[in-house]
């Protein structure tokens, strides 16, 4: 089957009088399948809206190819743009428009009317803020909204930078349905995020980015257990002797502080049955390894959003 | 592959120039909304060059002249002579506080006279009133000498001299105030409201996004051009509304004005693109903005006849967009004179628009929007 996506070797050097040569894209390839959700996951300043937005057609790479459903994303294609769908960082309203003349607005440019309109307002459950102004809704809103204009022409193709960005955690898991929904629908979502738990909840695949490159690609779940990282399990000092913490250790990682003690290990079904035959369950945290590890892993540095 | 929920069949529009052009009306209905809904626009626009022309009609047609405040110092006998319509007196104690009243500006003149010496102390600090309370007292002491000497010698012929302002008769304040202060509105709006859209496009990336729609991004600019064009028109209408009804008399050619109108908003967007292009913010669109119009209503005879300037800004204004425009209005709506009297205005204002907005093409950094 055709890519929905198919992205070769892109390059982009931004040249600013004070900042100098910037590589913000240096020799990016992926791959998204039809239907995929797909993710690309980096700290501020890796590089992902630049590389969304030469995917979508915006900006033009100083080298370097993109099929979008098998076509060139520029020149600016009419046909092209009608399967596709975006949402911005920026929200990109009319300013003093209320919700429902921005959706219809957009509706019209697509092509589609206003019971299409309506129908995408309700679906991101903002048919009672209709008459209101985009700008007075809540941070939460306008993303919804944004995201309704994105997706009101019925694209196969759908890309969301950064949606989650400036949300509280209440309005971000609202959000997150809605996502889901949307490729639960068939279309391909391509999202940017620099949340870990995000990519890791919502993709299908990640591309974890970083100084504008790709450092690794895969699943979250492919991407963890080849990093074969050590489980961490925790539990209060106090209950355990410390040649019992060197023996239920077997060789591992311990480290044993004022208030807890930390083993680290490949073996945690092993380590949690001693433990509980033992009876030293207070206190007890299990931490698997995560993105957050997937990226120190591949960047050599700690993760810092 | 398949997508949950279809777009109804019904609701598609099939044909290309078709879609062009309701995606064309959409935008140009969104952006009006907009336009309207902001107050400050509707405020800036609409009422503030009506406003203009109501004061300085109000400043400059009040018809009569001020009267000069003079002060008598001593016993001054040619005053017997002066009529009282043409000054206001008042009598000073000695002529160091006559002096000082006068450096404070609350007097305009003193006279003072000792036998046949009659001086005069004018004013500079209110220039206007001080050289008009001297040409008074000047022509009351001449009177009085023609007076002395035609008892002397009644056999000489002496001159006597009339004065009527011919001016005045055929145009009356508004009649050329209001063709300037339409110029100058309608620089303002295109200026401003040009600087001030590309500056909101850079922040709300409202371009790009629209980019990213079957419509292009051309199909956006046009429809704001057109949005600024239909206010002109609008501005247009209601200010000549104004001055009508201040007692502007139309010519039979004031709707050539429309052209004009049109021609001139292009210059003044052309100028706007460029200033919007190097302001970073809001706030420095606007001081862009208003470095470029202050000075040029100033060069171009939009608050006074441009006559009266000194020549160094009559050359100066020779290119300016805003001059043109007001004396293009002013032959066509005031002097009623035909199209063809002011093609060379409309073919510099048309020539400009072009220049300036390809210098906008050639410097306008796409990017930032």
């Amino acid at each position: 089957m055709e890519a929905a996506i198919e992205v070769t070797d892109l390059q982009k050097t931004y040249r600013g009088r004070k900042t100098g040569e910037v590589r913000a894209v240096d020799g990016v390839s992926f791959r998204v399948e039809t239907g995929e959700f797909f993710g690309i996951l980096g700290p501020n300043g890796a590089g992902k809206t630049t590389t969304m937005e030469i995917v979508e057609g915006l900006r033009r790479p100083d080298s370097g190819q993109v099929r979008l459903l098998g076509r060139s994303p520029w020149p600016h294609s009419p046909e092209l743009s009608r399967r596709m769908g975006a949402q911005l960082q920026s929200s990109s309203f009319f300013e003093f428009l209320t919700a429902r003349e921005q959706i219809e607005t957009f509706a019209e440019l697509y092509g589609v009317g206003r019971r299409r309109a309506a129908e995408m307002l309700d679906k991101v459950g903002l048919s009672h803020k209709a008459s209101t102004r985009c700008l007075k809704l809540s941070g939460g809103q306008q993303q919804r909204l944004s995201i309704a204009c994105a997706i009101v022409g019925d694209p196969e193709l759908v890309f969301l930078d950064e949606p989650t960005a400036a949300l509280d955690p209440q309005a971000r898991r609202n959000l997150w349905d809605l996502m889901r929904s949307i490729n639960a629908e068939g279309r391909t979502v391509v999202l940017t995020t620099h949340y870990m738990e995000e990519a890791e909840a919502l993709c299908d695949r990640v591309a974890i980015m970083d100084a504008g490159k790709i450092l690794a690609v895969g699943s979250p779940a492919e991407l963890i257990s080849e990093l074969d990282a050590p489980t961490r399990i925790t539990v209060a000092v106090g209950q355990l002797s410390d040649e019992r913490v060197e023996e239920l250790a077997g060789g591992e990682t311990v480290s044993v502080g004022e208030e807890t003690v930390v083993f680290e290990t490949h073996e945690p079904r092993r380590l949690l049955a001693a433990l509980a035959a033992e009876g030293a369950m207070e206190g007890l945290a299990v931490r698997t390894a995560n993105l957050e590890d997937v990226f120190l892993h591949v960047t050599g540095r700690e993760w810092r959003a | 592959m398949s997508v949950a929920t279809p777009v109804r069949p019904e609701e598609t529009s099939t044909s290309a120039s078709g879609l062009r052009s309701r995606a064309f009306l959409s935008l140009v209905k969104a952006l009006a909304l907009t336009w309207v809904r902001d107050r400050s626009q509707v405020f800036f626009n609409l009422l503030l060059p009506g406003m203009f022309l109501v004061l300085l009609v109000s400043v400059y047609g009040s018809g009569e002249a001020p009267t000069p405040r003079v002060l008598e110092v001593g016993d001054v006998p040619v005053l017997e002579r002066a009529d009282p319509d043409d000054f206001e007196f008042d009598e000073a104690a000695d002529l160091d506080v006559a002096l000082a009243a006068l450096a404070d500006g609350d007097a305009d003149a003193a006279i003072a006279q000792d036998g046949g010496a009659v001086t005069v102390y004018y004013s500079q600090t209110n220039a206007t009133l001080g050289e008009l309370a001297l040409g008074r007292l000047s022509a009351l002491v001449d009177d009085a000498n023609v007076a002395v000497l035609s008892e002397a010698s009644p056999q000489t012929p002496v001159l006597l001299l009339e004065s009527d302002a011919a001016d005045d008769r055929s145009l009356e304040p508004v009649q050329y105030l209001a063709p300037g202060i339409l110029a100058w509105g309608i620089a303002i709006s295109g200026v401003f409201g040009a600087a001030g859209t590309i500056v909101d496009w850079k922040r709300d990336k409202l371009l790009r996004r629209l980019r990213l729609t079957p419509a292009s991004a051309g199909t956006f600019v046009a429809a704001r051009i057109t949005v600024s064009l239909l206010v002109a028109l609008l501005q247009t209408a209601l200010f000549l509304a104004v001055a009508v009804a201040m007692g502007l008399r139309l010519s039979a050619w004031t709707w050539f004005a429309v052209p004009l109108v049109l021609l001139g908003t292009a210059a003044f967007l052309a100028i706007g693109v460029v200033l919007g292009g190097i302001a970073k913010t809001g706030p420095g669109a606007a001081g862009l903005s208003n470095m470029v119009t202050m000075p040029m209503a100033f060069v171009s005879g939009a608050f006074f006849a441009i006559g009266s300037a000194p020549s160094w800004v009559q050359g100066l204004s020779v290119f300016s967009p805003m001059r043109h425009l007001n004396e293009a209005l002013q032959d066509v709506v005031v002097h009623g004179e035909s199209p063809v009297a002011v093609l060379p205005e409309a073919g510099f204002m048309a020539l400009f628009a072009a220049l300036v907005a390809l210098l906008a093409w050639k410097t306008f950094k796409f990017d930032e929007l």
